[in-house]
């Protein structure tokens, strides 16, 4: 189930050569993004620049802040007053945001975050959190530029929807890559006016609005104090959680292996995996497109009569855990991924590469299906890291 | 030749009934219930005269305030203002973001010394370099008194908290920091002073700041900053009515009282340096 | 002879004798009772001027502060100065 499914309001635009970062900014513009925060670091750099351009032209306000805690503090002021807010950075940069994340899903600011990773390693960070509370964060995970331009649109809205910080889950080749997309505006159904939105009018009427993570309310009319407040919220993650589930998966109805692979790296699986298909190797790929909520059902199901599952993730083995937990048969889960950094430390190594890719999965398959790829453990750093898609 | 004081007592149970005006309230009408601080604390002084500052600028329904996290953090449920209640020491930051897209409220924080000048110190500082239309109001009493009295980046010298019980000593606890003798030296501020609400002198004088501070933000001068020395007998180990009296000997040695900082083009003040 | 006169709230004093210090003609004291949370609160003695300085720096909001009318009609010298309002009745509060 799709829920907030999209719509064009205008007309397509014309096909444009737009670096990702440049494209996204627009996409927030589009979306009606106002406020917008950011310290630089790589790869999020290029975004803050596009915003810092492209912002007050639209009317908005981009601050180039001078920490990523204040930038995230100044998103949470922006959006309690109504306005569509966000901020970013990479997983070093979202850490120090953590706590401020957390109280935006506790005192349901809507906001939305874009880390621009350098790599697959903050896939906890993005889905576990590592704030204070009984919180959740919309967490989606887009495969490339285009996918990475819905989503942006799409994050304003949920957070919106919902009341909640939502976070996009980028990296070096969605920031950098130089793509053609169509930027137009997209709607996704409709949002109920911001009553909550604290803009000084309902000073001294005798019901003057607050927002707050205890939500004690005002003396002449109290609210559900922090007990209250954090059922309820824990409540709506669980609904958000049976309801906003996306996933996406090709090749698994009669697959023997499943391949699990998320962001940028899904994109080189359906590569890998096109061909393998095509030289008549039964074998699928699932990737989740939200990180949180997970696509729980949508895995078992497509991974109900593999054989082996194998997740192919950029890191020491995260995203794993979740397949572990909702596959049929924990058995049939294996790693194929690995740490794999470029000589720079910002963007991918050696493994993000479709051999790469195709001799993990080999080395994985039954003896008769594969040439090439002995170890398939440990990725190596090296030369010609960057490649374009 | 001496003679005793009348002690007879004055009814005072009921307003007179004729022949007289009154002058002054209980509180503000902005006050929608009872705060819980302790006895002789000076906060409460300056909640009702950021209150009574609103109304009488006639800005309350434009008004947003920024409430950061300490004993004060209990008026957020008693102000009739429409507030945001935000991580401790990151108001100023919260306002910044609220006055940007809302350029026509008055947007003010409330903070205490543990708040403003130990957790959200980088926070101040740059909300007021960049010149923020923003209002600070900052409780200065030198100590943390909400988690129980210890020492802030605020307290003094010689001031006994939990976390210095002998007294701060500059060899092992360091010194204090003047945020308002330090904001006041940059450029983008419109307005900063120090009052202390332990005389009535000192009340009216802090009134006064404060709503110089409003006008500043709302003529568009820049940052400005209120800082208050109130009284904590708790977190000082003193009783209540002993309360100004150590300030007066203890904060207000530390921090110096007056305008550090003149609204621009506003004539000289005594003792305060005027500018052009 | 007072000029002005306070309505007191005892239910709502802390009991910190911020206001006996703050009095300028010294016409507050603290009383011997408690009040229902349990403190001493202060009573009126002759001789208020109706400055506020107890309502200013009062941390509980128990004062409400009233100044007695006054006559400011200039009269030719030698005229009878209008006769005062009535005294206050004395006695235990």
């Amino acid at each position: 189930m799709t829920t907030h499914p999209a719509t064009a309001t205008a007309a397509a635009s014309e096909l444009r050569l737009m670096e990702g970062s440049a494209a996204i900014a627009e996409s927030a513009i589009l979306a009606g993004c106002r406020f917008f925060a950011g310290y630089p670091m790589s790869p999020f750099t290029a975004l803050l620049e596009n915003m810092a351009r492209a912002l007050p032209a639209a009317g908005g306000v981009c601050v180039n802040c001078e920490s990523e805690i204040e930038g995230a503090n100044m998103v949470l002021g922006a959006a309690s007053t109504g306005a569509r807010a966000a901020t970013g950075s990479c997983g070093q940069g979202i850490a120090l945001m953590q706590e401020t994340i957390a109280e935006a899903a506790l005192n349901e600011t809507p906001l939305v975050v874009f880390n621009m990773a350098r790599n697959q390693q903050d896939y906890f960070q993005a889905t576990r959190g590592g704030g204070w509370g009984d919180y959740r964060t919309i967490a989606l995970a887009p495969k490339d530029v285009p996918e990475a331009v819905e989503h942006t649109q799409l994050l304003f809205h949920l957070a919106d929807h919902y009341r909640v910080p939502t976070l996009l889950y980028g990296d070096p080749l969605i920031a950098q890559t130089r793509v053609g997309v169509r930027l137009r505006r997209l709607e996704f159904g409709d949002l109920p006016p911001k009553d909550w939105a604290l803009d000084g009018t309902r000073g001294g009427t005798g019901r003057s609005r607050q927002t707050w993570t205890w939500a004690m309310g005002k003396a002449n009319n109290p609210g559900p104090g922090p007990d209250g407040q954090w059922k309820r919220i824990a409540a709506k993650f669980d609904e958000i959680a049976q309801t906003e589930q996306r996933g996406e998966q090709r090749y698994t109805e009669d697959a023997d292996t499943v391949v699990v692979a998320f962001g940028s790296a899904a994109k080189f699986v359906e590569y890998v995996v096109d061909e393998l298909r095509a030289e008549g190797h039964r074998i699928g790929w699932f990737r989740p497109i939200t990180l949180w909520p997970f696509p729980a059902a949508a895995l078992a199901e497509a991974t109900r009569g593999a054989r082996r599952v194998l997740v192919f993730e950029l890191n020491a083995g995260q995203m794993i855990d979740d397949v572990r937990q909702y596959v049929h048969d924990r058995s049939t889960v294996q790693f194929i991924g690995g740490v794999s950094i470029s000589d720079t430390g910002l963007a991918y190594g050696a493994l993000l590469d479709a051999p790469e890719v195709r001799a993990r999965i080999l080395a994985a398959l039954p003896a008769t299906a594969s040439t090439g790829g002995t170890n398939g453990t440990g990725g190596t750093g090296g030369t010609n890291a960057e490649r374009s898609l | 030749m001496t003679t005793s004081p009348d002690l007879t007592i004055v009814p005072t149970e009921r307003a007179p009934e004729s022949g007289h005006r009154k002058v002054a309230d209980f509180q503000p009408s902005l006050l929608l219930g009872e705060h819980s601080m302790c006895s002789g604390c000076g906060e409460p002084v300056v909640l009702r005269i950021l209150l009574e500052t609103l109304q009488e600028l006639g800005i309350v329904e434009r008004s947003i305030g920024v409430v950061g996290h300490g004993c004060y953090g209990g008026f957020v449920t008693i102000m009739d203002v429409d507030v945001l209640q935000c991580l401790h020491g990151r108001a100023p930051s919260c306002a910044t973001g609220i006055k940007r897209m809302r350029p026509d409220t008055a947007v003010f924080t409330i903070q205490g010394d543990g708040d403003m000048v130990s957790e959200g110190l980088q926070e101040v500082l740059h909300t007021a370099a960049r010149g923020e239309n923003v209002t600070a109001i900052l409780l200065n009493n030198g100590v943390f008194g909400d988690t129980g009295g210890q020492q802030t980046a605020a307290t003094v010298l010689g001031q006994r908290t939990k976390t210095s019980v002998e007294g701060r000593d500059p060899r092992t606890h360091g010194y204090p920091i003047p945020i308002a003798d330090i904001i006041a030296r940059l450029d983008g501020v419109g307005f900063v002073a120090r009052a202390a609400v332990g005389t009535p002198g000192g009340v009216l004088q802090a009134k006064r700041m404060i709503r110089a501070a409003f006008e500043s933000q709302l003529a568009g001068e820049g940052f400005s900053l209120v800082e208050v020395l109130t009284m904590c007998p708790t977190g000082w180990f003193i009783s209540a009515p002993q309360g100004p009296g150590y300030m007066t000997e203890s904060l207000e040695q530390a921090y110096p009282l007056g305008e550090l900082r003149p609204r621009p083009g506003a004539g000289a003040v005594a003792g305060a340096g005027g500018k052009e | 002879m007072a000029s002005g006169t306070l309505v007191i709230d005892v239910e709502r004093c802390k009991g910190c004798e911020l206001c006996v210090a703050a009095c300028p003609p010294g016409v507050l004291t603290m009383s011997v009772e408690v009040n229902a949370m349990g403190y001493p609160y202060p009573r009126l003695h002759p001789g208020c001027t109706g400055c506020t300085a107890c309502q200013l720096v009062c941390p509980d909001y128990v004062f409400e502060v009233y100044r007695a009318d006054r006559d400011t009609t200039r009269r030719p010298a030698g005229a009878a100065a209008p006769t005062a309002p009535a005294e206050p009745p004395g006695g235990a509060g």
